[in-house]
């Protein structure tokens, strides 16, 4: 398909199969898996940072992971318009490299939460939304202790104005209120982007979500939306 | 030959063999093993191979009556570290459950942490990468201020445990009841997969090969952890904190990457993990499975403390280790991937022709033992108890339930059960387990069994934890036999056939002649039911001592289950799929109110006999709904267990939270309606088909001379029932989803 991702792996990672096996098995991409220690990214056009708990999350989330060998290519290939998508602890390495703004608080309940979530989409002409259907809301699941995403006021503000929160947790029928809020989030909100639009943070997982034998596949459309824009 | 010397260790006298938990008798056995008193460090390593835990001296004369062979066990059970069943296309399942009762009872959330991390090293150990994680978990009453420390603790362990180590919780089960009060059970239980070529063998063989230590560095933690769990609960127990062992996820992660990598890699002659009593444990019961011998130098082990003896490094049960022996070359490959995966791996030995155990320290030979006398299967004693039949039986058993007031209000008894905790879904307790992760898993708790399917196959896995104490107390045998029909119930309800048994034997103190008596009980119940359903006993784990000063534990033979499904289509789901479709009953009701919730939640009462099985009925109802599943007939099947059929059909119309379906049922009424609505009579399961196979349906029952009673439909917003009760489903929903969070957030 003339396109190839690359996943990090980084030492306790546990995501990184999980999207390899959804972009190549699933949804038929070209995947290579990128070794932490190393820094070369292979001539991948898309960078996933993945989910799971990178040096055990012992210090703070993705705070130690921000320094492994590779991630001065990642904010490099960032920094020049490359693709980067940081999926939950992807999320949280992220803005502790400070290619997003905000940082991550424990959920409110204080617990590890993992369930199915539904997301609306708060800009459609992201590179990452762009074949979202209007209005529908994703069925995607989430699994965090530290998905609770605040920033403060100025910063909101400019999310806002520059249309970049992209996703925010909904009901099932797009209602964003307190009680479809997992996490305690600020706004809800779920993913975000950079300013130039080529950077997504997100907490939910949208390589669990693009298998139909699990049950959903909504997912799969960001990675299309992505993968289609940069073919087209 | 070099002398053993124990320069500046402590005197070795009868009083220090007592105090390690050895009898007299056992202290004379081992100077007649070696010639001689033993040092302080061969007393420790003896004490510790000997106990309860790691010797199963009182359990394996009555374990070798369960079936241990069968058409797919690749490996029996007691051979490997966990049992392994072929499932077909070169591929194989390793599983195991294990307690960590003692632990958690002082220190939760380690205690749990620790169960997750020693029975996953267990699979992993065999070649096998886990691919989901069970548990099975009992607490006193929730009421309690304790019982919810505990019950937080506990949970929280097992997810961060399992969560950063990135293997999905799937299913399990929770219970609460006053006889676990001082005693909690947590039993956890792993399922890894492994093609047959990769399967690894925890023996050392093959003289001069070398002997690595892999991992993290062993410090004093958890010294004579397996000492600590082979005797009862008790004020002391507090004490004992220090014989938790600390659980680390992360570097347990990179010890499955790496270790996995050297496996597929063929560089081992063997491997096994370090568990209870670490390393004495390991190097002996590696070493006695070769036939060989062994020689450790324990100054080359990597160590988080300084100073450490003999004694500490052999009996330190610090966790996340592994023992290695690595084909001759092979040495510097191995020690390149632990090196990328930034863990330790130093050559501590090698291997010897000799049968003997040589454990060096600072250049002095500290034990010299032959290693086939410390294990299981070999030297270590086996003991088969006096057994008593408990006075408790005979009162119990005899209530009267006709002397049982019936209930004015139907509705509000139906409400009182439905909320128990024991019923009420566990919802607060899964959403903290990562239970996706890995993107298996097609059918996640909350069901009657977790079904987690095979990539690039057409098959998946189908696994459950089973156990009503109650019952078992009520009756051992037949409670036990129940035990592993519900666990076979349940994972023929989601599409699977059965392949075999794990289970975790959870009893009070052996030496009491009452409680051996409901050990052996179980172990006949289990062989029995065990060899009717063809799935043998792949091994498992026992738990003595169970008991507090004020009571023992019910004795809890927990099952653990693993189905195969063949042909994803087949997978089947318990909740009600549509508006309009018929509801059928499965089986027969006998009114079998004996350990039942209603009596318990209601009545304030634990009595009577366990329901009775027939393993004939019991075999030919999971055969026809095996039938109707490979016809594609039934939309839904759910188990009736614990709070009887209403508890079951209320179930069926709110378990898929997202689409909650109604249901108008009547139920058919022996003598009393409460009966019969709450009775927990066995062999009996609730399907929906759609009607227009109404026909098809009856026919092919009939045909097989399968008992079934159509009870009713599904549709609106109320689950109905006999015209008496009459629920919304948004206050079904209510309480059974939020009973145990209300309890918890406050």
């Amino acid at each position: 398909m003339g396109i190839k991702f690359g996943v990090v792996v980084f030492p306790g990672s546990n995501c990184d199969h999980d999207a390899y096996y959804s972009l190549k098995k699933v949804l038929g991409y070209d995947v290579s898996f990128l070794w932490h220690k190393n820094t070369s990214l292979q001539n991948c056009d898309v960078i996933i940072l993945p989910g799971g708990f990178s040096y055990g999350d012992y210090l703070r989330t993705g705070s130690i992971a921000r320094f492994s060998p590779i991630m001065n290519s990642v904010i490099e290939f960032a920094n020049s318009g490359g693709y980067l998508i940081g999926i939950c602890n992807g999320f949280q390495i992220l803005l502790e490299a400070g290619l997003l703004p905000g940082v991550m608080l424990k959920n409110k309940s204080l617990q590890f939460v993992c369930k199915d979530v539904y997301l609306s989409t708060e800009n459609y002409n992201t590179i990452f939304t762009k074949e979202i259907p209007d209005k529908e809301v994703l069925k995607v699941p989430v699994a965090h202790g530290e998905g609770n995403y605040f920033a403060d006021e100025d910063t909101l503000k400019d999310l806002v104005k520059n249309n970049r929160i992209v996703f925010k947790y909904t009901s099932g029928s797009g209602k964003v209120d307190e009680e479809n809020n997992p996490n305690g989030s600020v706004m809800n909100i779920a993913g975000i982007i950079n300013e130039k639009g080529n950077v997504l943070g997100m907490m939910p997982h949208p390589e669990r979500s693009c298998n139909s034998v699990l049950g959903k596949t909504d997912g799969a459309l960001i990675f299309k939306s992505l993968a289609n824009s940069i073919l087209n | 030959m070099q002398e053993v010397i124990a320069k500046l260790e402590p005197k070795v006298t009868l009083q220090s063999a007592l105090d390690h938990g050895l009898t007299e008798e056992e202290f004379e056995r081992i100077k007649k093993i070696l010639g001689r008193i033993p040092t302080f460090t061969e007393l420790g390593i003896f004490s510790v191979m000997w106990s309860e835990h790691c010797s199963y001296k009182n359990s394996i004369g009555l374990l070798k009556t369960l079936p241990r062979s069968g058409g797919r066990l690749l490996v029996g059970a007691g051979e490997e570290n966990a049992g392994l069943i072929d499932i077909g296309d070169g591929l194989a399942v390793a599983f195991k459950i294990e307690s960590h009762n003692h632990p958690s009872a002082v220190e939760p959330y380690q205690g749990a942490a620790t169960g997750v991390g020693g029975i996953m090293r267990d699979v992993f150990t065999m070649g096998a990468r886990p691919i989901a994680s069970l548990n099975s978990l009992r607490f006193g009453s929730l009421k309690n201020a304790r019982t919810r420390f505990l019950f937080e603790g506990v949970v929280k362990g097992i997810g961060d445990y399992g969560n950063s180590f990135g293997v999905p919780t799937v299913a399990g089960e929770v219970y609460f009841d006053e006889s676990y009060q001082d005693n909690p059970l947590v039993n956890a239980m792993a399922v890894g997969i492994v093609k047959k070529e990769h399967v690894a063998s925890a023996v050392a063989k093959g003289s001069g090969n070398k002997v690595m230590i892999v991992g993290s560095s062993t410090g004093r933690d958890g010294i004579h952890g397996a000492t600590f769990a082979s005797e009862e609960i008790s004020e002391k127990s507090e004490s004992k904190r220090p014989s938790v062992q600390v659980g680390d996820p992360f570097t347990e992660k990179l010890l499955l990457e790496a270790s996995l990598e050297i496996i597929r890699n063929g560089w081992l002659v063997g491997i096994q993990d370090m568990g209870a009593a670490g390393i004495a444990c390991s190097t002996s019961e590696m070493s006695a499975k070769g036939k060989s011998g062994m020689i450790v130098d324990l100054d080359k082990v990597p160590l988080r403390e300084d100073g450490m003896t003999a004694y500490e490094i052999m009996l330190s049960e610090s966790q996340e280790r592994m023992l290695c022996v690595v084909k001759p070359g092979c040495e510097n490959n191995v020690k390149e991937v632990f090196e990328k995966w930034d863990l330790n791996c130093e050559i501590v030995g090698e291997v010897t022709d000799e049968p003997l155990l040589k454990i060096y320290r600072e250049g002095e030979l500290k034990a010299e033992i032959p290693p086939f006398e410390l294990v299981l299967g070999g030297g270590a004693p086996v003991y088969i108890r006096e057994t008593k039949e408990p006075g408790y039986l005979k009162s119990i058993r005899s209530f009267d339930f006709s002397s049982l007031p019936e209930a004015k209000d139907l509705t509000e008894v139906f409400e009182k059960v439905f909320s128990s905790p024991n019923i009420a879904s566990k919802k607060w307790v899964y959403e903290q387990y990562d239970s996706m992760v890995r993107t298996n898993t097609v059918v996640g708790p909350g069901c009657d069994a977790a079904v987690v399917y095979l990539k690039d196959t057409d098959k998946a896995l189908v696994m459950k934890t089973d156990c009503n104490g109650r019952y078992v107390y009520l009756n051992p045998k037949e409670g036990t036999k129940i035990a592993v029909a519900e666990a076979a119930r349940n994972i023929v309800c989601s599409g699977g056939v059965p392949l075999g048994v794990t289970n975790c034997l959870n009893f009070g103190n052996p030496y009491k002649p009452e409680i051996y008596w409901q050990f052996k009980q179980a172990i006949e119940g289990m062989g029995e039911a065990c060899r009717f359903f063809d799935t043998p006993v792949t091994g498992g784990n026992v738990s003595f001592y169970n008991e507090s000063p004020n009571t023992a534990v019910y004795p809890t033979p927990t099952i653990g289950m693993v189905g195969l499904i063949e042909g994803l289509d087949k997978i089947t789901t318990s909740f009600f799929k549509n508006e309009g479709d018929l509801i059928y009953l499965l089986g027969e009701d006998f009114e079998e109110l004996g350990g039942s919730e209603y009596l318990k939640v209601v009545h304030n009462k634990v009595a009577g006999d366990s329901p009775k099985l027939d393993l004939y009925i019991e075999k030919k109802l999971q055969n026809s709904v095996l039938g109707l599943i490979e016809k594609k007939i039934i939309l839904s099947a759910h188990d009736i267990s614990d709070g009887g059929i209403i508890c079951a059909i209320a179930e069926c119309c709110i378990i898929n939270e997202e689409n909650p379906i109604g249901a108008e049922a009547t139920i058919p009424v022996k003598t009393r309606k409460d009966f019969s609505l709450f009775s927990e009579s066995q062999s009996r399961i609730i399907v929906s088909i759609n009607r227009n196979n109404k026909n098809e349906f009856e026919e092919f029952l009939k045909d097989k001379k399968q008992f079934f009673t159509f009870i009713g439909k599904t549709g609106g917003n109320h689950l109905k029932v006999n015209d008496k009760i009459n629920i919304p489903l948004n206050k079904l929903i209510d309480l059974y989803f939020s009973t145990i969070s209300r309890i918890m957030n406050v």
